[in-house]
């Protein structure tokens, strides 16, 4: 606008408005602001504020009662002991497995189709599945005692070890598609451009390839973890509500739905977003020191 | 049939962040009218007409339809017609129902539709194609398609932008016959988009020649391959030949031209004066090869490259002084002749150098010269 | 894509290659192995739930006693599943239709144009599927309780708007930035207005995004359990959040009979999945993680 010419009036209004892309296409978006501030944003920030009311005690009381009863307070450690090592297992798992199967193969279709199965089986028939199938009599361990591997059958479900395997069966297969999505992502050529200039596979893997994909794979950390750290099905149903599965979200749960205390189950569920917003934001802050560009794949 | 007697354009400019793509355009169309937009890459020209469609925002200015100011309509409510660089045909629409669309927008009779529509596919001669999907023409049908669609609504005004580049070179003269027939046929106004000069020429009432934004020169086909308005243009409009010089007398438009140890005679175009710095434009074609030897501007040189063009041929040669020639001759000519050139002082045009920027002078003529 | 990672070097010496296939296959091996056991395990704990359905009586045995349909019929009357499956997919349509007609138009004004606050904007609708479902649940449904819209139907097709939106909006961008910006303008010279470039250009030319998106809605829907579980009231439960209740309360009911719900849910979820699969890449289901904001 600065330096319009002498006598030369500026644009009509509407022009120097369209011009910082502000024009009627954006009523378009209206409805959807509508939805999200009153559907995700006033929900949230009532909750906040409602975290702040307690039934009795000043406004950061709840925050103190999570705090100070260990019982309570565990809950976020049981969660990340879960979470943690199962998002991290399943991305790492599907690294090799990935990479193994980019390019095309017969009955990749049908593999790929296959592991979409859990994911849309969902939480909650996972862990009906794993009830019947690990259970002291269900057939794990039966091959197991079939085979004298064991002496007596092996305890993997109503503990911690339940809840994990729900989150493998569930979250692998999701991993392995992302991470085999963002390795087609990448251009083949450039490993063979590496295999010229004299690089043996492991080096082209841990200098070419891996490089490029770490973003990709700091994104499906963050999603896996997201599925893992709500975790609450699979919690209740294969694994110990009371004792070393009690996660977070069940003592959110149980705050508003056991004892009616909303205040008191809106702050568990501000601390337990707050918690996985930290650990996303780390992933991402370390993200972005890698290289994000274009990687002349496909996409 | 056009809805207006005269358009204006009244200092339009755009800017894009800092950076100026189109700066105060002042221009008015007259009803039935073809203009040509010219320019080099770049230079503006899609800008200045997506702001006159109305698609493109205007950071200053303004568009007058007659007496009613149009920059403030949406491009729908404009009325006018435009036709694609990449033709921008409605892939999931046949033919036919992509040349009706702008019917059916005006909801339109149908009877009335049908008819118009039916006249379009005629007068665009793609009767046997109506019924097939864009991606089953090709490039020359398609293109047709897209200038069937936008005039078949009668539009007040029909922009192009660049509506042949993506043809091969044949079919391109053939679509420009085309375009200049359906212009004349429906008494259409058209501005035209183009970076091909020969193009503009052979098609335009008018030529507007832009260049970093700004309009250089506005005149008739005739006016910019004689007269172009400064050595840019010149440049632009064929003139390969451009060499530095210097004034050395200034005898009404008669000027006596050093450059490079050669005394040159020409036509003044624009202000000069004695010992200006000058810039002398010339086309190939109008270098003489073999002309009689007291006649002004001769000069002895020796041909270095000889590129053969059909019927003519075009050179290069060094002047003893060493300056470099392009030329274009029908003679036999072959590299390492030493031959006898002559310019005639009517087609040397000399201009006036830039003050501020005289390092741009490109290094080869434009690709548009050829 | 190409058809093969390990291209040999342009001269491929007779060492490196011997080198990479001894190297290879034992990695391949232990890959393959890898997948097949969890297959293996993946098989074991959907068929002992599809065995159990069906068995007479099952236990500590390999195989059940003998082989029924009635615990079909029991779950049937038992958990009342006509009346949980028509809520389940009037649900699901519901949230397919409304956040479809929520998310493109968004999608595309996010797509296609830059404007002040864009980032932000992007940002807070990307943040229902960055947190869990329970974080914003738990105000949610109280908020919900509050109005009276919660416990009953309209509650539970709110709650899973708004993982949906935002959902429908990542899967449709990637669509949209398909479709030449040229299309539309040519459509504006041709006289037509923003809505009709909306209904006969770009949603034409959006089917198969639209349909993908849909289906992707749809199972995502139909699996939701948090953000069902937290708004449902007895007459609005979805089939996920009967099957979780059938499984807590398991002891009052047969086992058969839980499992004979869960078959039915599972079947009703790979009808799904096979239709899904017609009109998307399984990557799809997961996320549509290329276009995410690059920060
Ligand atoms: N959307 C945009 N954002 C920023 N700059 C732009 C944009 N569009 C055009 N420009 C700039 O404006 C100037 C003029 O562009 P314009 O498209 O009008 O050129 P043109 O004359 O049509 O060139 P061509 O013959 O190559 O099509 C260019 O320098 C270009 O880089
Ligand atoms: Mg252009």
């Amino acid at each position: 606008m600065s330096d319009a010419g002498p006598g030369r009036p500026l644009a009509h209004w509407q022009h120097r408005l369209a011009e910082r892309g502000v024009d009627r296409q954006l009523w378009l978006l209206v409805p959807a602001l509508i939805f999200v501030v009153a559907l995700f944003l006033y929900p949230f920030f009532y909750g906040l504020t409602l975290s702040f009311q307690p039934t009795n005690g000043g406004p950061f009381s709840d925050y103190a009662r999570f705090f100070s009863d260990a019982y309570e307070r565990g809950t976020i450690w049981i969660t990340l002991r879960i979470a943690l090592p199962a998002a991290l297992l399943n991305v790492l798992a599907a690294v090799p497995i990935a990479y193994r199967m980019r390019g095309r193969f017969r009955g990749k279709r049908l593999v790929t189709t296959l592991l979409v199965v859990p994911i849309t089986l969902g939480t909650v028939l996972t862990a009906q599945g794993l009830l019947n199938f690990l259970g002291p009599t269900g057939w794990f361990n039966r091959i197991l005692l079939a085979t004298s591997l064991v002496d007596e059958p092996v305890r993997l479900t109503h503990n911690y070890w339940g809840v994990f395997f729900s989150l493998v069966i569930t979250g692998f297969p999701f991993a392995f598609l992302l991470v085999l999505s963002y390795l087609s992502g990448i251009d083949p050529t450039l490993e063979r451009a590496a295999a010229t200039l004299g690089a043996d596979w492991r080096r082209r893997f841990t200098q070419i390839t891996l490089p490029l994909l770490m973003p990709g794979l700091a994104t499906t950390f963050c999603l896996t973890f997201v599925l893992a750290f709500s975790v609450f099905p699979s919690a209740v149903l294969v694994g110990n509500p009371a004792g070393e599965t009690r996660v977070i979200s069940l003592a959110a749960y149980q705050a508003a739905y056991e004892q009616y205390d909303y205040p008191y189950a809106s702050a568990i569920a501000m601390i337990m977003g707050f918690v996985e917003l930290v650990i996303i934001a780390v992933v991402l802050a370390a993200r972005s020191r890698f290289y994000t560009g274009s990687t002349g794949g496909k996409g | 049939m056009s809805a207006f007697s005269r358009l204006r354009l009244d200092g339009v400019s755009r800017r894009f962040g800092g950076q100026a793509a189109l700066t105060e355009l002042d221009l008015t169309i007259e009803s039935g009218e073809f203009i040509a937009l010219l320019g080099p890459s770049g230079c503006g020209k899609s800008t200045a007409l997506n702001c006159l469609a109305g698609l493109l925002p205007l950071t200053q200015g303004s568009i007058w339809q007659d007496e009613r100011r149009i920059d403030t309509l949406p491009p729908e409510r404009r009325g006018f017609g435009m036709v694609f660089q990449s033709y921008a045909l409605f892939p999931h629409l046949t033919v036919r129902a992509n040349i009706a669309f702008g019917l059916r927008m005006r909801r339109l009779p149908r009877e009335e539709t049908r008819r118009r529509t039916e006249e379009a596919v005629r007068l665009v001669r793609l009767e046997d194609h109506v019924d097939k999907l864009p991606g089953q023409l090709s490039g020359g049908q398609q293109q047709r398609v897209a200038i069937a669609r936008a005039v078949v609504f009668e539009p007040s005004l029909v922009l192009m932008d660049e509506p042949l580049s993506n043809l091969d070179a044949k079919l391109r003269l053939e679509m420009r016959t085309e375009i200049r027939r359906l212009h004349q046929s429906l008494g259409l106004t058209t501005v035209y988009v183009t970076h091909d000069q020969e193009e503009a020429l052979s098609l335009a009432d008018r030529l507007v020649v832009l260049r970093e934004g700004r309009v250089q020169q506005i005149g008739s086909p005739r006016e910019l391959h004689n007269r172009p308005a400064n050595w840019h243009v010149a440049d632009f409009m064929g003139y390969r030949n451009l060499w530095r010089g210097r004034v050395d007398r200034l005898d009404g438009n008669r000027a006596t031209i050093e450059s490079s140890g050669q005394r040159l005679l020409g036509e003044a175009v624009g202000d000069l004066r004695t010992g200006a710095d000058t810039m002398v434009a010339v086309r190939p074609e109008d270098i003489r090869v073999d002309g009689p030897g007291e006649t002004p501007n001769a000069m002895s040189a020796i041909i270095e490259v000889v590129e053969y063009q059909g019927r003519e041929l075009a050179a290069e040669a060094r002047t003893d002084t060493g300056m470099l020639l392009h030329l274009r001759t029908e003679q036999r000519i072959a590299p390492g002749d030493q031959v006898k050139l002559a310019i005639d002082p009517q087609r040397l045009l000399v201009y006036p150098a830039d003050a501020a920027r005289r390092t741009d002078l490109p290094a080869s003529g434009s690709e548009a010269a050829r | 894509m190409a058809t093969t990672t390990e291209a040999p070097p342009t001269r491929p010496s007779t060492t490196t290659e011997r080198r990479r296939r001894i190297t290879a296959r034992p990695a391949a091996w232990i890959v393959w192995g890898v997948v097949i056991f969890f297959f293996l395990n993946l098989l074991g704990v959907v068929a002992s739930v599809l065995v159990s359905s069906f068995g007479q009586r099952w236990f500590d045995t390999w195989l059940p006693d003998g082989y029924t349909t009635r615990w079909y019929g029991r779950a049937w009357d038992e958990f009342a599943l006509l009346q949980v499956i028509t809520v389940t997919l009037q649900v699901s349509v519901l949230v397919v239709g409304l956040s479809l007609l929520i998310g493109v138009p968004a999608a595309y004004v996010l797509a296609r144009r830059s404007f002040p606050g864009k980032r932000v904007i992007f940002l807070v609708f990307l943040l229902p599927i960055l947190m869990p479902p329970i974080t914003y649940g738990i105000p949610l449904a109280t908020v919900l309780y509050k109005f009276g819209l919660a416990g009953n139907m309209s509650g539970v097709v709110l709650a899973n708007l708004v993982p949906s939106v935002p959902f429908v909006i990542l899967t449709m961008t990637p669509f949209i930035e398909q479709i030449d910006p040229r299309m539309e303008s040519a459509a504006r010279m041709c006289g037509a207005g923003l809505r009709t470039v909306f209904l006969r250009v770009l949603t034409p030319l959006l089917v198969p995004g639209i349909l993908a998106s849909a289906i992707l809605v749809l199972v995502r829907t139909v699996g939701m359990f948090e953000l069902t579980f937290l708004t449902a009231g007895p007459d609005s439960q979805t089939l996920v959040v009967a099957l979780y209740y059938s499984m807590s309360a398991s002891g009052i009911r047969a086992q058969q009979s839980v499992d004979a719900m869960a078959v039915i849910y599972t079947s009703m979820m790979l009808v799904l999945l096979v239709v899904a699969l017609r009109y998307v890449n399984p990557t799809q289901l997961v996320a549509r993680v290329k276009d995410e904001p690059e920060h």
